[in-house]
């Protein structure tokens, strides 16, 4: 135990590069680094941003500012993800939202007021939160399976939102509307910069406190957690809610992007492509571990699909198949057995380097396994297999 | 038979059984005949379910004076018929614990190549063949990644649901319209039956696959293990079923039905569309749970889906008939009534749960 402390040093460099290589992130960082190449190849202008009238224009700005519905919902999705919830709902909450804003818009007295807009704004983001508090109540008070829970929802939900609209769509001008589909906010579209800030504020809070922790280990093991002292059921409680509020957001986004709320068709299939990013992210439905980076990777790369599609001239039909095509892929890259059968391959050449630079004055018959953090734990550590499952 | 051979004959003090055997009157009757049956509290479910769609059923008849005919309630079966098919398909997979989300795409893929390969002057068996195949050849796929690599059978099936949809718009994105005689002659002739009603060939199929169903799922070694994964599926391999064969056939059945509800459904409409059935597979989905097949796996009788297609079919007539209803409350009611199931299923399951 005495060599530990000099034997431990060398390791974190190795356990880094490891977890670098296991981290299912850099796949989908390097997908997104192939795409951003391949355009970059077969189409030089991709990459050109100009700035005209203070405003940033170009293909990247074009793609982020699409994907900012998205990856705001992605933002909720990857906490409820964590929780080992879902939510499929998201895309009725968005339509239920924009047909709520826009129909109080179109029927004040005064359509193009601001007064107007923030009346619609706050009542459709409060709608956002009963529905939220919904979902939040059917999972973590009554119990139901998450899937179906917000399944009731996502049936009932278009439903609801096409009662609000009186089956029509509804359309409505008011210039905060405007501002919040067109307007530009340092230079940036306004919806990226919601975004960002939202994607800012939920990483501070969840990384920066307890938060985030809590939520992975309610991923983990609901009952465990509960058993340690964290309050589960708010927590999962407090994740629906969140997400339907950024849903929310994001149908005042979708509808204010077209002037139109049309309680059909927007939103639609969102719940998908935002469970796609998260997941081609890295984190995984089982719940227990998030990465928000992953989700922003993740989003990024749905959303360049789209735009490399759209600029190489193909035909719009096949975005759905290259899409396809490309998911599946991230999916086999990212599935356990498929990496674990790369590592094992790669294992014989990466192995040996880490075994000599981690044990160099311990040439006996010690494995290079036992080395870790000289923790006052009395023994050896028989425990070591069973923590990092955990711990992972 | 591996399932309930191993069981211990009746263990006489188990402690439940007795007090709820004993119980006087038609209760107990009742109690006792339901335990008799091999499906046990599964057949309570799919009861409670018939009971709605008679009361259901019966609300209309005496609400609306042409709705009490036999014919309308035939054409709850010819009006639905792929939805039948493709709930079946969704019952075995949810037996198992999974899920198919890819149903919806796989019909509509099924009726675009259905269309387009008749367009190009295939004949129509091969055509109906070359369907089937594509639909089990994409559920064998899905299956291999499901138990195969250990991913997830909802982002499987997603990623599947989102190639399907692809393939289909990369075939045709504008509808196609189908005039194959034997697509229509299927389409327009009908099965006489009794008292001047009909069935339409494609009910009459739906009916058959129903049969097959249910026969398969509690008659053959591949059902038994079928429920037994959805128990548990490690004590099911542990018990040295075939889990692997079993959990790849489910997605292989689901996506045969799927291609076989794409087949009904282009009959039924006559044109393959790459945009036929979004949102068919929560249909599949919602039919399957208000048929009383738990959600986590294990339980559920097929003949519940059928039912369950029926209820959310009849819900559809009451709202057509009334008139004055617009067509979006139809997605609101099947929505309250999924939530009540749900509601129903957990309760009962909570109260299993404490009880054992």
């Amino acid at each position: 135990m005495t060599d530990t402390p000099a034997a431990a040093r060398p390791r974190p460099a190795t356990g880094l590069l490891d977890r670098a290589r296991r981290s299912p992130v850099l796949w989908a960082v390097a997908a997104l680094g192939v795409l951003l190449l391949f355009n970059a190849v077969a189409n030089p202008g991709f990459f050109s941003l100009r700035i005209q009238d203070g405003h940033l224009f170009g293909n990247l700005v074009n793609v982020v500012k699409n994907v900012a519905p998205v990856l705001l919902i992605a933002v909720g999705m990857t906490l409820v993800i964590a929780t080992r919830g879902i939510d499929l709902s998201v895309g009725a909450v968005l339509a239920i939202s924009g047909s709520v804003a826009f129909t109080i818009v179109e029927g004040a007295a005064d359509p193009s007021s601001g007064a107007t807009a923030a009346l619609a704004i706050g009542v459709a983001v409060a709608a956002g939160l009963v529905l939220g508090a919904w979902n939040g109540f059917l999972v973590s008070v009554v119990g139901i399976q998450p899937i179906i829970a917000t399944l009731v929802l996502m049936t009932a939900g278009r439903g609801i939102a096409m009662l609000v609209t009186d089956g029509n769509i509804v359309t409505a001008e008011n210039p905060v509307f405007d501002w919040l589909g067109g307007g530009f906010l340092l230079g940036l579209p306004v919806q990226v910069v919601i975004t960002a800030l939202v994607l800012l504020a939920v990483g501070v809070f969840t990384r920066r406190t307890a938060l985030g922790v809590l939520i992975e280990a309610v991923g983990v093991n609901p009952a465990a957690a509960r058993l340690a002292g964290v309050r589960a059921r708010s927590i999962t409680f407090t994740v629906y809610v969140f997400v339907a509020l950024v849903a929310a957001v994001a149908g005042l986004m979708v509808t204010a992007n077209v002037s139109a709320a049309d309680a059909n068709r927007a939103g639609l299939f969102i719940e998908l492509d935002a469970i796609l990013a998260v997941v081609i992210g890295g984190t995984s439905l089982a719940g227990g571990r998030y990465s928000l980076t992953g989700t922003v990777v993740g989003a990024l790369i749905l959303q360049t699909l789209t735009t490399t599609v759209l600029t190489m001239g193909l035909p719009d039909e096949y975005i759905r198949l290259f899409k396809a095509v490309v998911i599946i892929m991230v999916f086999l890259l990212q599935a356990p057995r498929v990496r674990a059968a790369l590592r094992r391959r790669r294992r014989p050449g990466a192995a040996a380097p880490a075994g000599t630079a981690g044990s160099p004055a311990t040439p006996g018959p010690v494995p290079p396994e036992p080395v870790r953090p000289p923790v006052p734990v009395p023994g050896t550590v028989p425990g070591r297999s069973a923590e990092q499952g955990v711990l992972r | 038979m591996t399932v309930s051979d191993t069981r211990p004959p009746e263990a006489p003090d188990r402690p439940a059984t007795p007090a709820a055997a004993s119980r006087p009157g038609w209760q107990g009757a009742v109690r006792r005949w339901l335990r008799s049956t091999s499906t046990g509290s599964s057949t309570v479910s799919v009861l409670m379910t018939g009971v709605l769609l008679v009361v259901l059923f019966g609300a209309g008849s005496v609400r609306y004076e042409n709705f009490g005919y036999p014919q309308v309630a035939l054409n709850l079966l010819v009006d639905n018929a792929y939805l039948i098919v493709l709930a079946v398909g969704m019952t075995f997979v949810i037996l198992t614990g999974g899920i198919d989300l890819s149903s919806g795409a796989v019909v509509a893929l099924g009726t675009v190549m259905a269309a387009s390969l008749l367009q190009a002057g295939w004949p129509a068996p091969l055509v109906i063949a070359a369907v089937l195949a594509t639909g089990s050849l994409l559920g064998w796929l899905m299956g291999l990644a499901i138990h195969g690599l250990q991913l997830q059978p909802f982002i499987v099936t997603l990623a599947g649901m989102f190639l399907a949809r692809g393939i289909c718009f990369a075939i045709s994105g504008p509808s196609i319209p189908i005039q194959d005689d034997l697509f229509t002659a299927v389409a327009i002739n009908v099965v006489e039956l009794p008292g001047g009603t009909f069935l339409s060939y494609g009910a009459v199929l739906a009916l058959v696959v129903v049969a097959l169903a249910a026969y398969v799922l509690h008659r053959t070694r591949f059902g038994r293990t079928v429920y037994a994964i959805g128990g548990s599926e490690s004590s099911a391999a542990l018990m040295g079923l075939a889990v692997g064969r079993t959990k790849v056939g489910v997605y292989v059945i689901s996506g045969f039905c799927s291609a076989l509800g794409g087949l009904l459904f282009s009959v039924y409409i006559l044109s393959g569309w790459s945009l036929h059935g979004i949102g068919l597979e929560l249909d599949a989905i919602a039919a399957v749970v208000i048929g009383g097949t738990l959600l986590v796996g294990g339980r559920g009788l097929v003949v519940g889906s059928l039912l369950g297609v029926l209820v959310l079919g009849t819900i559809k007539a009451l709202i057509d008939f009334d008139g004055g209803l617009n067509s979006w409350w139809t997605k609101i009611t099947i929505g309250v009534l999924l939530l009540v199931f749900v509601v129903l299923q957990r309760l009962t399951s909570r109260r299993a749960g404490t009880a054992s």
